[in-house]
Formats: C-alpha cells, structure tokens, sequence
C-alpha cells in the first residue's frame, strides 16, 4: 500500500531530525473565508500538519477558547459538509500536508459513518481525531476508519498505564495525541519531566509517531516539547489571536489572518530550534 | 477512561457486598426518612371521576425531592474509592441541593455546576445549597442550563480525576451511570409495588412519571417491567413540540450521541444539539437516559407530551384538591392523570411519581400566571 500523507510527514521530519508542528483551528471560525484563508496560509507559515475542528455545541473537553471558537462558528451556520467542501477548496492548493479533523462524534453519527468517510476521504482528510469515542467504541468509528484507509488518531494521557496504551493502540493509526494534562484543552500549563517520562515509556511499546498537546502556548513552551515528542499541538494560543482581532460584533479585522500566520511562523520557529536528542 | 471504568469495577464490587447494600438502607431509613407513603389521592380522584390515583409521595423525603436517593448511593461509592472531593450538575437544583446534602453529611468539600439561567429562576435552591456548604459555579457557556451544566461538570472531572467523584444526577452519561442511577432510584417502584400489594391486593393497572433525563421514572417503572402494568412517561412539551422550544426527546428527538450515551436527543440536521425548553427547570435537557430510548423502541412504555401550559393548571388542582405543593416536573405527570384518569373505569388504579414537591418552584408559576409575590 502507497504511504499515507501522514506517514509521509513523519518520514520528512525523521529525515530532518525535528518535530512537527501541528495546529489546530476550529473549521468557519470566525467565518468561512477568513478560516479558509488561515488554513490555505499555514504550510508557508510552518505548520507539518493542520489539525482542523469541526464544530460542536457541546465542546465537553474543550477549555473557554475553543468552546467560543465553536460558538462563533456555528452562528456563523458553519456545518460539518463545509468543512469538507473547505478542505476540498484547500487542496487545490496544496498536496502534501495532512489535515486531521478534530471533533465530536455525534455530527459524523448524523452524517452517517460509511457516508461520512467516503466524502471526507475524496475531499482529501487524512485522519480524525474523536474525543468523545473511547477505544471500547472502536467499531462505531475507528475500525470502518481503518478499512476504509482513514487515520484514526486516538488518545492517551497522564492516566493512561501501558495495558491502556495496548488498547488504544489497537486500531490507531497515524500517530498518537499524548494529552500532556489531566484536563481540557488550552488551560493548565504542562511540565515538561512527567510527559517526557511517559513517552518513553510509550516508546517501549509502540513506534507510532507521538505527538503532544493541551496547554502549549508559546513559541519556547513548543521548542521544549519538541526536544523529544515527535510533533507539537498548538491549538487555544492560535484561536486566542484570532479572538483578539475580531471587532465587537466578532468580525475579523483585516489583520486577522496576518497575525495568526505570523504567530504560525513564530511557533515553527520554535519547534525547529529545539536541541534534538537522538 | 480509566476512571469511569473504575466507578464500573468499585459499583460492581459494592452490588455484592451485603454492607453497602445495608448502609444504603440504613441512611435511606434513617436520613431520607423512608419508606414515603402510597397515599390514595382521594379528592383528586373524586374529582376527576375515573380511575383510582395513588402518588408515591417522594417530595416528602428529606430534600423534597427523589434525587437523594441516588445521592446517597453515589457518596458510598465515592467513599469507597477513596475520593474526596464531589462534584455534580444541576437543572431544577435538586440534585444540587441533595448532593451537598450528602456532602455535609459526609463532611466532603462539593462543587455544583448550575446553567446561569437556571440559577436566576431557581433561587431558594442556590441558596440552600451554599447553607448546605456546597459552591455554586454559574455556567455562562452554551444554553446555560442543565446540558452546559453537565459539559461543565466533565471538565471539573477530567481535570480533577485523582480526588473527585462526579455524582450524576440522572439516569444518563457515560455507562455504568444509568445503570447505578436506576438502581438507587428503585427503592421508589420496590417500595410502590410492596405498598400497593398491602392496600390493593394487587398491582396498579398503570404507572405514570414525569421525565427529562428519566430518574424517577425508570426507579418506579424498573421492578415492575415484567409485569402486566401499563407504563406512561410524561415528556415537557415546553410551548408545543411542534414549535422549537420543548424538551420531549422522545416525542421530537431522534438518535445521537451526546454525554457518552447514544439516545434520543433534540438536534438539527447537522447534528448540532438544540437547546431545550420547559417551564420546569428540571426537565430541561435535550436527552433522555438511554434505558427509556430503549423502552420506547421496544414499546413497552409509552412516552407522551404535556406542555408548560397544562403543567401549569395541574399544578394549581393539585395544590388545591390535594394539599400537596407538586413540583412543576412532577405537575406534568398529575396533567397526563388529569387527562387518563376520567376516562377509566373506578377499579383501574393508576400510581403515579409525585417526584418532588414545588416550594422551589413558586416564584416561577407565581411569574407565569401574572401575579407579583
């Protein structure tokens, strides 16, 4: 079988000794045109990998930034075959960097799942993360996922032992999200010692490609993690620039989109300067 | 996860240890002051002409309502894991008030998570259970009510899984909770069928509850599914389900997932959850518990609506006829008896949930019929 996008990422940033950067923005938020131009504009600004939501009313493990950022969104009447058609319009323009949808289930339950894979698939999605789909859910989702070629990124975190980690890892593919915190996203700040110390520990079980998020927000914070996890996630930081450039009636002002990139540049920036071990 | 699993491994462990079944009983004795009466509602039934209505009177339980019944349970398990600290959801502020009920009894910090919204219409509750010790954390987020309440309460949880213990109120989320929610709430249909059986000789010809998530109705509806009863849940018809603003999932809902259960919830075509209506703060979730889902695909009890206008009236008949304040949840299960009852013949004895009593409720109806108090 040809190497999936994601696969091919993590080859090239193998072959380059460096993590990757991954970034997370909510699908329509604060609309549908300035979400497309940030996502068309992330790869020249340095993220390997885009990670982007598909709204949800009920964000349950989401912190206040992404919980508004799928708020505006969805009074913007951003829905889930948007989203597709948004990725659809993205990859005429770019080939190579995989995009990742992060969400909940219940709108690709409506959706329906087999439908659901089939039109994300052609319009070009490499992979899903489902929060609210534990392993012991697996049939709903991951394993229709897996045949029909889609990754399927699961979860693990600080509460995760390695008998855990043998069943997330039986139908994961792609690569696997360490959650750096006991929490939600974009809110505690992680330490560095007990997220490294769990990704070895990881290591010995496993060689999928792992990546760590939730409460990384600063370009140094990214260079730390990116020492030893094989990809960084970037998510609340980036949404809170695009809150702050919203007008009061939460319309982008015209340098939204420039100062989410810059942001972008100054993260890759930070990911690539991190003192790699090997 | 790994902590909901274990909430799994300690509640199987505690069913079969005689133990927690006999501290259960005891605080339920001794604490909640059971068993409540079977009381024959003479002047309603008179009234309405028809069948013969029993209420399974749970209002009179310490804290006025059934939900601490379940309470009680949940603290146990709590206690037997080891965790110090609780947190719970909250619509009507029942299950608030009963979970920082048992959290003074037990001298356990409680944090309760209550939709804005619901804070502002359910006043007495918020304040009883600061008296009770417990904080009240406002939940600005979404809908402001019961659903945003419970998001909120799992990521307290997430966020705080080595101490807390997030006692659900209902018999909905993630399993095994509508599981360990419906056995703590059939104490209410064991303790019915045992005290019918003593002033009947024989078991009621129907049962009716009111629903949201769907507590007290499955605890009364449960010990007696095997049994030739006719069952009737009472769905919040809010201003009509055929508007957008109601609460009957099961009437105007259809299957989704939501809160780690798959059920009937209200959502639009994309699957986004709407927002729920009805008078009654308590009823006002877009769910119901996933065992009612599959009580009324598989027929066996039969789910109807009743709208805040009708709960309403009931309300006020059951106040006067009966002496009995009912909460406006429980106004909407007499409205469906008011509309069965004349049609029956005098040997057909219905026992309905009187889930809670109204006290909390008055500023609401007194508001709704125009009157200032």
């Amino acid at each position: 079988m040809a190497l999936s996008r994601i696969e091919k990422r993590f080859d090239k940033l193998k072959s380059e000794n460096r993590a990757g950067l991954v970034t997370f923005t909510t699908a329509g938020d604060p609309d549908l045109e300035t979400s497309l131009e940030i996502l068309k504009g992330l790869p020249g600004a340095g993220a390997d990998i885009i990670e982007l939501g598909m709204l949800f009313s009920d964000p349950m493990a989401d912190g206040p930034a992404i919980q508004e950022a799928s708020i505006r969104a969805l009074k913007g009447k951003m829905t889930l075959s948007k989203t597709l058609d948004m990725v659809k319009s993205f990859r005429k323009v770019d080939q190579d960097t995989p995009i990742i949808l992060m969400g909940y289930y219940n709108p690709i339950y409506i959706y329906g799942v087999n439908h659901f894979l089939e039109d994300a698939l052609s319009a070009g999605i490499d992979g899903l993360i489902i929060v609210d789909l534990p392993p012991e859910e697996d049939s709903e989702l991951a394993i229709p996922a897996k045949k029909a070629g889609m990754g399927m990124i699961h979860l693990s975190t600080p509460t995760t032992d390695n008998k855990r980690l043998e069943k997330i890892l039986e139908n994961a593919s792609g690569f696997l999200y360490y959650v750096t915190i006991a929490g939600i996203t974009g809110t505690a700040k992680p330490d560095l010692t007990p997220v490294k110390a769990a990704l070895d520990k990881f290591r010995k079980v496993s060689d999928i490609p792992m990546a760590v998020g939730f409460g990384i927000k600063t370009p140094d914070d990214a260079a730390r993690f990116a020492s030893f996890a094989d990809a960084v996630v970037v998510g609340s930081a980036i949404v809170d620039i695009i809150k702050q450039n919203l007008t009061e009636e939460n319309v982008a002002n015209s340098e939204l989109t420039g100062r989410v990139l810059s942001f972008v540049k100054e993260l890759s920036k930070g990911v690539n300067r991190a003192d790699r071990e090997n | 996860m790994p902590l909901i699993l274990d909430v799994e491994k300690t509640y199987r462990e505690a069913k079969s240890d005689p133990a927690f079944k006999q501290e259960f009983d005891h605080l339920l004795k001794e604490f909640v002051g059971r068993p409540n009466p079977l009381y024959y509602a003479k002047r309603m039934t008179e009234h309405l002409g028809g069948a013969k209505v029993y209420f399974k009177r749970e209002e009179l339980n310490h804290t006025g309502a059934h939900k601490i019944n379940n309470c009680v349970g949940q603290i146990l398990l709590a206690r037997r894991m080891g965790k110090t600290r609780i947190i719970a959801e909250t619509g009507a502020g029942q299950h608030g008030v009963a979970t920082a009920t048992v959290c003074a009894l037990f001298g356990m910090p409680c944090v309760v998570y209550m939709g804005a919204k619901d804070i502002e219409r359910q006043k007495p509750n918020v304040f009883r259970m600061k008296l009770l010790g417990a904080e009240v954390v406002p939940v600005t987020s979404g809908s402001e009510s019961l659903k945003d309440s419970m998001n909120e309460a799992m990521r307290d949880w997430v966020s705080n899984v080595k101490d807390t213990f997030y006692i659900i109120g209902t018999a909905a989320g993630p399993h095994p909770y509508p599981e360990l929610v419906r056995d703590f709430q059939c104490v209410i249909g064991d303790e019915a069928r045992e005290q019918i059986l003593e002033k009947e000789g024989r078991l009621p010809d129907s049962l009716v509850a009111c629903v949201g998530g769907g507590s007290n109705a499955i605890g009364l509806f449960h010990p007696f599914l095997d049994d030739n009863v006719d069952m009737v849940a009472v769905e919040a018809a809010g201003l009509g389900v055929d508007t957008d603003k109601h609460a009957a999932s099961l009437t105007g809902g259809s299957p989704g997932v939501l809160h780690g259960n798959r059920t009937y919830l209200l959502m639009d075509d994309d699957g986004q959850i709407n927002e729920a209506h009805s008078i009654s703060a308590g009823l006002d979730y877009p769910g119901i518990g996933p065992e009612h889902s599959y009580l009324h695909e598989i027929g066996r009890v039969k789910y109807v609506p009743i709208d805040d206008k009708e709960a309403l009236e009931a309300f006020q008949l059951c106040s006067k006829l009966e002496g009995i304040i009912p909460a406006l949840e429980s106004a909407h299960a007499i409205a469906y008896v008011m509309k069965m009852a004349p049609d029956l013949p005098k040997d057909h004895i219905i026992v309905m949930g009187l889930s809670g009593r109204g006290d909390k409720d008055i500023f609401t109806v007194a508001e709704a019929l125009g009157e200032e108090i």
